[in-house]
């Protein structure tokens, strides 16, 4: 289900800059507390089947992304995306239901995790090849482009890891030759699970492909929620005025491992101590304390906002049946009388 | 007029266009060329924007037709070759196929696979990969071996929900003709006898059948009478018909082009000997191309594939016993 104040979010341009950097901060925050929660019921053991992984130290980037996102428009999230896809219109109870496997979720237990996603709703549930989302997210825009529907945009997030892949090269080469509205966000956030830019790519920026696509580029600073906001809103709204395919590199440091069953040793300590290993939490909350926007008792009523929301999703969610084997339609095929069955005896 | 199974996939492409703005082409060089064979001559013209050449990028080919799928499109992908469709691989298996299951959204995507040996065509323009496609669920696996079903399945394809890969024969491109298109066809799914017999079943599909077809107008010159069951489609696979026929004839041979290690031929005996296994009257054969890749030169690719000859010959071992 998703947040019907989607539905009455006013576009970027009608909201001031407090407005637009407040709300983003918001779903930073309510996005690292609610990472924290699944992070807990990870190590508590038992709630959550199968892999936790956070988006720390990606959230102001993620939000940026998200909240320059309008309905109708498509989002493509990565696994790091918990604040794109809440300032999207995900609902905490969305991702807290996949988590802990609730049927009502919107994956029915049929996927967990970070594969969750609305289609109808434009937010597209991953595989694991994530590369391979890029060029899905071309096809439903250049569906609209026959459909004669214009206007919106798709956003498509992968890390510098998936700037490996071939579907990578070749959804950005297709969206570049179809000039479709695409905002390509690559978080370089220095890992790929254990393995290093170093081990990566050999150029010196990442930025530096766009140029061999024939995209518009643009880097930032990921750490710096507001000038990803920034970065995020005009990339958009140049997709979104027929300006083709736009590219947002971002670097920054993944505060955490790949997923909560990884120590992540291997993140170099002098990354950690860099302008890259800054938290862009602190750095926000920072920005709009210095701004006034933002005070002490607003931040701790904010705080206890969040934790009561997750609070309450975790304990519905906590609350409803798990899928059933029995009751599941074991069918993957929208054409029933096409389907093989189970082969049983 | 007479029309080949080449100008029926065409036709019927032109009639989905025709009758279903939500139907387009997407794939390399199908645009104002037409296809590397042909299979869409003329149709960018006839349907201005509706037939677009695609970047050498079977993955993102795709990629892009799941996603005007999910918009709302019934997009026809058109693989230069079977064997590059294993380029898009991972985008058919994991992308389109796990959509409706994981999501309840529908992916109705035609993805036209030229597969098959023709002679001189090599290791990478030859191959038979429908099995691997079968192996996974979520998608339905065709394999029309006539005129009639080249036309009809196709355009059954594109009205489905589900992701179809379309395996068209390049062997059956412009040696199969038939007079007219047809008006009705079975449903996919349906296997056909595609010659009636009472001594042995000879289960194929695709360009085997005509094989099968010419071994079994020589077996009856010498007595024997052998039924064929065009297969049609792979996946889902009329495992009824096929066990029907072998409880007429108590006998079974498996034909097919593709490589021997599992397969459609195995997965045939295997599901007979589960469900008719008291129908046998001996061991159930396989007759499947050589494992190894798919020859160059004819002399080599007529051997490596099974043939009229080779098909008569394990018959003949299989009616004696």
């Amino acid at each position: 289900m998703f947040q019907t104040a989607l539905d009455t979010k006013p576009s970027q341009e009608t909201k001031s800059a407090r407005d637009i950097h407040l709300s983003a901060f918001r779903y930073m925050m309510l996005a690292r507390v609610l990472d924290d929660k699944f992070a807990a019921l990870y190590r508590a053991g038992g709630k959550i089947h199968g892999g936790v992984f956070l988006g720390r130290g990606q959230e102001g980037l993620s939000a940026a992304i998200g909240i320059s996102l309008q309905k109708g428009d498509v989002f493509a999230p990565l696994i790091r995306d918990a604040a794109g896809r809440l300032a999207f219109g995900e609902t905490v109870l969305d991702s807290v239901r996949t988590y802990l496997g609730s049927a009502h979720g919107p994956m029915r237990g049929r996927d967990g995790n970070v594969h969750r996603g609305n289609v109808q709703e434009g937010l597209l549930p991953m595989i694991s090849h994530l590369g391979a989302m890029i060029s899905v997210v071309n096809g439903i825009l250049l569906a609209r482009r026959f459909q004669k529907k214009f206007g919106t945009v798709g956003a498509a997030c992968i890390g510098d890891g998936a700037t490996s892949t071939g579907s990578f090269h070749e959804a950005v080469n297709q969206a570049a030759v179809e000039k479709l509205p695409l905002v390509l966000v690559i978080a370089d956030n220095q890992y790929a699970y254990s393995t290093p830019t170093s081990r990566q790519f050999a150029c010196d920026s990442l930025a530096h492909k766009a140029a061999g696509y024939g995209v518009d580029v643009q880097t930032v600073d990921g750490t710096d929620f507001s000038a990803c906001l920034k970065v995020a809103g005009e990339a958009v709204s140049r997709a979104r005025r027929e300006g083709g395919p736009q590219m947002i590199v971002a670097r920054l440091l993944r505060l955490c491992g790949h997923g909560e069953h990884d120590v992540a040793e291997y993140v170099d300590p002098e990354l950690k101590k860099s302008p890259l290993g800054r938290d862009c939490l602190n750095v926000a909350q920072d920005f709009l304390i210095q701004k006034n926007w933002l005070d002490e008792p607003q931040l701790a009523a904010m705080k206890d906002e969040i934790a009561h929301e997750i609070e309450t999703a975790v304990a519905q969610a906590q609350r409803e049946p798990a899928p059933d084997p029995f009751a599941e339609e074991w069918r993957a095929l929208v054409s029933g009388h096409l389907s093989e069955g189970t082969m049983e005896p | 007029m007479s029309l080949t199974y080449l100008e029926a996939i065409r036709e019927a492409q032109a009639r989905a266009l025709r009758d279903d703005p939500r139907v387009f082409i997407y794939g390399q060089d199908v645009g104002a060329f037409g296809g590397a064979f042909k299979a869409t001559k003329n149709l960018a013209m006839e349907f201005p924007g509706r037939v677009l050449d695609s970047p050498i990028s079977e993955d993102a080919m795709v990629g892009m037709a799941v996603g005007a799928a999910i918009e709302g499109m019934r997009p026809i992908v058109e693989m230069q070759f079977a064997d590059f469709s294993l380029v898009g691989f991972n985008q058919i298996v994991n992308q389109a196929a796990t959509l409706y299951w994981r999501t309840n959204v529908p992916c109705p995507i035609t993805v036209r696979l030229p597969f098959g040996g023709t002679s001189g065509s090599g290791p990478f323009h030859s191959q038979c990969i429908e099995a691997i496609y079968a192996h996974y669920p979520g998608l339905i696996v065709l394999t029309p071996a006539t005129v009639e079903d080249a036309y009809s399945m196709l355009l059954e394809a594109v009205a489905l929900d589900d992701p179809v890969i379309f395996c068209e024969h390049k062997f059956l491109y412009r040696h199969l003709k038939a007079e007219k298109l047809p008006d009705e066809a079975l449903p996919v799914g349906k296997a056909r006898i595609a010659r009636e017999g009472r001594d042995l079943t000879v289960v194929t599909y695709s360009a085997m059948v005509h094989e099968a077809l010419e071994a079994a107008n020589e077996l009856s010159t010498e007595g024997w009478e052998i039924e064929i069951v065009d297969l049609r489609s792979v996946k889902p696979l009329d495992t009824d018909t096929v066990v029907a026929s072998v409880a007429r004839t108590g006998k079974l041979l498996c034909v097919g082009e593709a490589w021997p290690w599992g397969g459609v031929t195995a997965e045939i005996i295997s599901r007979v000997s589960v469900e008719g296994f008291g129908l046998l009257d001996a061991p159930p054969q396989r007759l499947n191309a050589k494992d190894t890749p798919v020859p160059y030169h004819h002399n080599l690719w007529a051997a490596h594939r099974p043939t009229a000859r080779s098909i008569a010959t394990t018959a003949r071992n299989l009616l004696r016993q």
